[in-house]
């Protein structure tokens, strides 16, 4: 007999103990497209997109123009349903849930996969109501006291607070470039979003502000699921944990991103990389 | 040497097309010239404060003003905005936020022949439907041929005018979980806001030059009335009836009844450009 049975409690067995249900694992799943397929019209512009996107991590889709890696960050938040013509198949779960469903409410679902764009998008509006605006829309706050911590704490966890809380009531539109990309990042922020997709959020931007929209993303990941859209390698490797390369609509290779900047298992990977076509 | 033009050629076919453009522009200038020198120049002999407070003098008698008719004028003109820039400006928001449909596009047409429409037959249509049913030419009446008027001008300015905002504007209030009636109405309005009220200023300036419109709808009359379901008389109107009529005095009524609707015009155009700084200023100090 190599050993005595030492029987394991069962789980139901043990008398509850005072800790917390055990929160999902840090790295489990949050967002998951399975076989997804995108079309515009009749032309097919992502095939067969299977990818995890995982919490308190920065996923970086990168690839060279037109390989469908802003259309695909486009359906995670279904954002592409404005455009005409547009139809998606396949699937898209965030938390379990497909958001593709019949039930799905669309503004529920952006409301938690907030969003920063390419080329910032101030309301000409006060920096304030810029940060306040998702608030007021999805009616998020109790009272004014309220509204004005939410956005102080918004404008902080972008990085603006100190640059813009004496003047916070005046246009947003005055604000420099890479100050504008901020104040979206807290407007996105405000309405408490679980996810934040990222569309080239730099790209407009100089060294200087690049970096600290990067230092951002470094400390936003411990509390947000990040998925950022790039054309510059560095950044990806950057800010990212994970690394997914498109080509023609197709995700060609996908791992950590120390690995698909060191050693790429593909050739298409590594000659993108190292800058030999895109 | 065919198609061959020496520098010296080339110079003066340069220096002609120029001469062309500029003398084109005069042409183009004189007769708003004209019509402005004499406006003033006679309108202000005739100009005086009586003008604006007194109401007109029986035939024979001289003096008198147009106290009735400057009212009258503001409120057809009232009238008919009150009811033409809220529909105007959301048909203009249906046009561009929801074309693309066929009935947007229709819309979008009727629109333009709306535009068209020479404003006496529009008048004839408002007396059809205002005026024969209830037997009386009345105010409102005419505040309804105007603002059937100003309707397709404000329409096509909005939506043209919402075109123009960028539509990553319209993403980002769409990103942070507005409705799109939501993020049309509280983002990419306010956007277009400058241009719409340029424009809806604009609409108001031309009609309230209109005389055609308001002859079988607001009609006309001699005494002071704010009555809603009464003939009112009107600057352009009487300025009608006094030019055409045989007496002195009367034309030279005529005359300060013009410089007051120029004034008018110019007016509502400058409070739109105003309108405009003060709203951009607003949005980008």
């Amino acid at each position: 007999m190599l050993q005595t049975a030492v029987p394991l409690p069962s789980p139901a067995a043990v008398p509850s103990l005072p800790v917390a249900p055990a929160p999902a694992p840090d790295t489990a799943a949050k967002i998951t497209a399975s076989g997804l397929d995108f079309y515009y019209g009749p032309r097919r512009v992502l095939e067969q997109i299977t990818l995890q996107m995982r919490r308190n991590e920065v996923t970086a889709l990168i690839g060279p123009s037109g390989c469908g890696k802003s259309t695909f960050l486009r359906t995670l938040n279904r954002m592409n349903d404005i455009v005409p013509g547009a139809r998606v198949e396949g699937s898209v779960v965030l938390d379990g849930r497909d958001i593709y469903a019949a039930a799905v409410d669309v503004v529920d679902l952006r409301r938690r996969v907030g969003m920063v764009f390419q080329k910032s998008n101030p309301f000409p509006k006060s920096i304030f109501d810029n940060v306040a605006y998702g608030l007021r829309i999805n009616r998020m706050t109790r009272s004014r006291e309220d509204l004005e911590g939410r956005v102080e704490a918004s404008l902080r966890s972008a990085a603006l607070w100190d640059e813009v809380k004496d003047r916070l009531h005046t246009s947003a539109l005055a604000l420099s470039g890479g100050q504008q990309q901020r104040l979206c990042i807290a407007r996105a922020l405000a309405v408490e979003p679980e996810v934040l997709l990222m569309d080239e959020p730099a790209s407009a931007l100089d060294p200087i502000a690049t970096q600290r929209i990067e230092e951002l993303i470094y400390q936003l990941k411990s509390r947000y699921t990040i998925v950022i859209v790039t054309h510059n390698m560095q950044q990806a490797a950057r800010v990212s944990d994970v690394t997914a390369f498109f080509w023609l609509g197709r995700l060609v290779e996908t791992g950590l991103t120390t690995k698909i900047f060191t050693a790429p298992a593909q050739k298409l990977t590594e000659d993108y990389i190292t800058g030999r076509f895109g | 040497m065919t198609g061959m033009i020496s520098t010296g050629g080339r110079k003066v076919m340069s220096s002609l097309f120029v001469a062309l453009c500029t003398l084109s522009v005069l042409i183009a200038l004189v007769p708003l010239a004209f019509v402005l020198f004499f406006v003033i120049s006679e309108g202000v002999q005739a100009l005086n404060f009586d003008f604006f407070t007194k109401m007109p003098k029986p035939v024979g008698e001289t003096g008198g003003g147009m106290a009735n008719a400057i009212v009258g004028t503001l409120m057809v003109t009232g009238l008919g905005s009150m009811f033409a820039i809220p529909i105007g400006i959301m048909s203009g928001v249906y046009m561009s936020e929801y074309a693309g449909t066929r009935f947007a596009s229709l819309v979008r047409f009727a629109a333009d022949t709306l535009n068209g429409v020479p404003s006496i037959v529009i008048g004839v249509f408002v007396y059809g439907i205002a005026v024969l049913p209830f037997k009386q030419f009345s105010a409102l009446a005419g505040g309804l041929a105007l603002g059937v008027m100003m309707i397709p001008i404000i329409a096509r300015t909005t939506e043209e005018l919402l075109l123009l905002v960028p539509g990553t504007m319209r993403e980002g209030a769409l990103a942070l979980g507005a409705t799109h009636a939501r993020a049309v109405f509280s983002v990419v309005l306010p956007a277009a806001l400058p241009g719409i009220v340029t424009g809806v200023v604009l609409a108001l300036a031309r009609i309230a030059g209109e005389t055609a419109p308001l002859l079988f709808t607001a009609f006309s009359n001699r005494y002071f009335t704010t009555s809603l379901r009464q003939p009112i008389g009107t600057l352009t109107v009487m300025v009608f009836t006094y030019a055409i009529s045989p007496y002195k005095d009367w034309h030279r009524q005529a005359w300060a009844g013009a410089l007051v609707l120029v004034s008018i015009v110019l007016l509502c155009s400058l409070l739109a450009r105003f309108a405009t700084r003060k709203i951009e200023g607003l949005h980008s100090n």
